[in-house]
């Protein structure tokens, strides 16, 4: 006799290539022969090396693959720094019209004008979120906004004729990509620590500007969770050495519609579109990291931007702004995610976009101290969160040899995906947590007490935490061989 | 937790440690605590021989499943070798980090540097009072 087991976790899946069968088709979807338009000689004579499924055995495959995954439609998602909140589903429907999908990027200005109006109040709107003069939104990605923001601050500059500006000062807490993009745009980076309650260190600041200073790049809130409170000093000390201050947008959430980074005297800005104005992210892209920049970086923004005169809207190119640092992208950045930013600020308004700063305090700051009364430690007790914090696992990891992976993987186990680890570096043991503004707060209050039990568990038995996940298809994985021995599985050997 | 800190060494305060050879050079590896904060190392970027280097100037990047570090050399100097061991194997730092996994040999400019670093028992109190 057979016997059936119930399935206690989820399996592997297989790749799609696993389930093709010679001659299977999924005829539904074929594409209509008799219609082809392209001329006979121009068509491939060999099939493509594509797998042979129906289509229920796509629909199947694709639907469990989603499942195995954690993901914001699923699971609450603290993510530090990644600003995981919800993506309303309206910008979705509203990005995706037939005119926006069917639309050519070559299609005459006069045929664009509808997509052009949306990017050109895009722009705009931004400029007055940020307190900025002048927006390109053609940055692909958080990174290559980053890039341009300090290509700019290069070309101003070069354009003084001051070539001798080679060094791009950033804290101590600052995000990964601000010292490799200051390198990639070849600066020398210059390190400045933070002080014992997470601000930038002043005295270690003037020490190092001067006049081989091209800027500063600086994340506020920062990446400690909280707000610099120097901000005004180190404005003065840096424009005073004649240094620009480049604003890394990747925290904006927690500042929306209270202060903004042109008022803080910022001259140069990148944004997160697919962070802070909701769009689909954490996959890998498509992202969108427009630039901002005050009035004398204007002219160095990269190209295409949106202007609108009487004969309607259009994009300037190289003849239009001749000191630009160029193109960025094939046409206007990732199209589809500048709509869905677009749409979510049209949808949520100017009120809207300050209640999306006041709740994602309010969540971290709840959380903070919900947490706190639970027995867990936090970096910067004497300081107010901003839209996320830190709890630090150096005391569990001393006295019960308890880690953050450890702490972070059992959370899995209870269908919270975990919070970011080892970041920022220089708080032992962390845990960075965002709970952003879109979660209520049962879902906060689950999650404390989800956190509390895994305390007690360590307290217990802390050998339970060092073999999590339970219920994951795959348990503990060994990071040093992952990390050595990539193993890519995409199609079977011919 | 407690730590090794071999008293014939010498450290500096972002924990590389330094062993002055009888020839005068100066060999370089990062310690025991060091290593420990930054877990399981899966990749170590050496310096090229004959580079010059300031005192504190980063010229090693650690790299474990954690994050990737710098490594500051301690003294001025010109670097006489990377450790040819750690491209095969980067995770001797952590198993022998006061031995096989040295990082890189330095030829300092000035003999006295080494005697300007910090002694184990500096280092001790170091890491006692930073209480990580």
């Amino acid at each position: 006799m057979n016997t059936l087991s119930a399935v206690s976790r989820p399996e592997l899946e297989p790749t799609i290539f696993d389930l093709s069968a010679s001659g299977r088709r999924a005829t539904a979807q074929a594409p209509a022969l008799a219609n082809c338009t392209v001329p006979a000689n121009l068509r491939r004579r060999v099939r493509p090396r594509l797998p042979e499924v129906s289509e229920l055995q796509a629909l199947r495959h694709y639907t469990r693959l989603s499942r195995l995954n954690f993901s914001i439609d699923t699971n609450f998602y603290p993510l530090g720094s990644c600003t995981m909140k919800y993506n309303p589903r309206g910008c979705n429907q509203y990005a995706m019209l037939p005119e926006f999908l069917g639309h050519h990027p070559y299609a005459h200005a006069s045929l664009s004008q509808g997509f052009l109006e949306s990017l050109f109040e895009l722009q705009e709107m931004l400029c007055d979120v940020t307190g900025m003069k002048a927006v390109s939104l053609t940055p692909m990605a958080g990174a290559q906004g980053e890039f341009a923001g300090v290509a700019m601050i290069r070309a101003f500059h070069r354009q003084r004729g001051d070539f001798h500006r080679d060094e791009i000062i950033v804290t101590q807490a600052a995000h990964g990509t601000n010292p490799a993009t200051a390198s990639m745009c070849g600066f020398k980076v210059v390190e400045v620590p933070c002080d014992a309650t997470g601000d930038c260190d002043i005295e270690a600041l003037k020490r190092v500007a001067g006049p081989r200073t091209a800027g500063i790049m600086l994340t506020n809130p920062s990446t400690l969770g909280v707000f610099e409170r120097h901000i005004a000093e180190i404005r003065s000390i840096v424009h005073g050495v004649g240094g620009l201050l480049y604003y890394d947008g990747a925290n904006l959430n927690a500042i929306l519609g209270i202060v903004r980074p042109g008022d803080m005297g910022f001259d140069v800005i990148h944004m997160n579109l697919h962070k802070t104005f909701a769009t689909p992210h954490g996959g890998g892209g498509p992202g969108s990291g427009a630039v901002g920049v005050a009035e004398r970086l204007a002219p160095f923004l990269p190209i295409p931007v949106v202007a609108k005169s009487a004969e309607g809207y259009r994009f300037l190119d190289e003849r239009d702004c001749p000191l630009s640092i160029g193109r960025l992208s094939g046409f206007m950045g990732n199209a589809g995610v500048l709509l869905r930013a677009y749409i979510y600020i049209r949808m949520i308004g100017r009120e809207g976009l300050r209640r999306v700063g006041e709740f994602a305090t309010l969540n971290a700051n709840y959380l903070m101290a919900r947490l706190q009364q639970a027995g867990f430690q936090v970096a910067f007790p004497a300081r107010r969160a901003t839209h996320e914090f830190i709890v630090t696992l150096k005391a569990e990891s001393r006295d019960l040899g308890v880690t953050a992976t450890d702490v972070a993987k059992r959370l899995l186990d209870f269908g919270y995906h975990a919070p970011t680890t080892y970041f920022p570096l220089l708080v032992p043991e962390c845990l960075l947590i965002e709970p952003t503004e879109t979660e209520s707060r049962e879902t906060l209050d689950g999650f404390a007490v989800t956190l509390e039990a895994i305390l007690n568990e360590a307290r217990e038995d802390v050998s339970r935490l060092k073999e999590a996940p339970y219920t994951l298809p795959v348990r503990r994985l060994d990071d040093v061989r992952a990390a050595k021995q990539l193993e890519l599985v995409w199609r079977p050997d011919p | 937790m407690s730590t090794t800190i071999p008293a014939e060494l010498r450290y500096t305060s972002s924990h590389e440690w330094a062993r002055e050879n009888l020839d005068g050079t100066l060999t370089i590896g990062i310690t025991e605590h060091a290593q420990r904060a930054l877990g399981d190392i899966v990749f170590v970027d050496l310096p090229v021989a004959g580079r010059h280097m300031a005192a504190g100037e980063a010229c090693v990047v650690v790299e474990s499943v954690k994050a990737a570090s710098d490594v500051y050399c301690p003294v001025a100097g010109v670097i006489l070798e990377g450790n040819p061991g750690l491209s095969a194997a980067p995770e001797l730092v952590n198993s022998d980090p006061y031995g096989e996994g040295w990082l890189f040999r330095v030829q300092p400019s000035a003999p006295s540097d080494w005697g300007g670093l910090l002694t184990a028992q500096s280092y001790a109190e170091l890491l006692s009072t930073s209480g990580d």
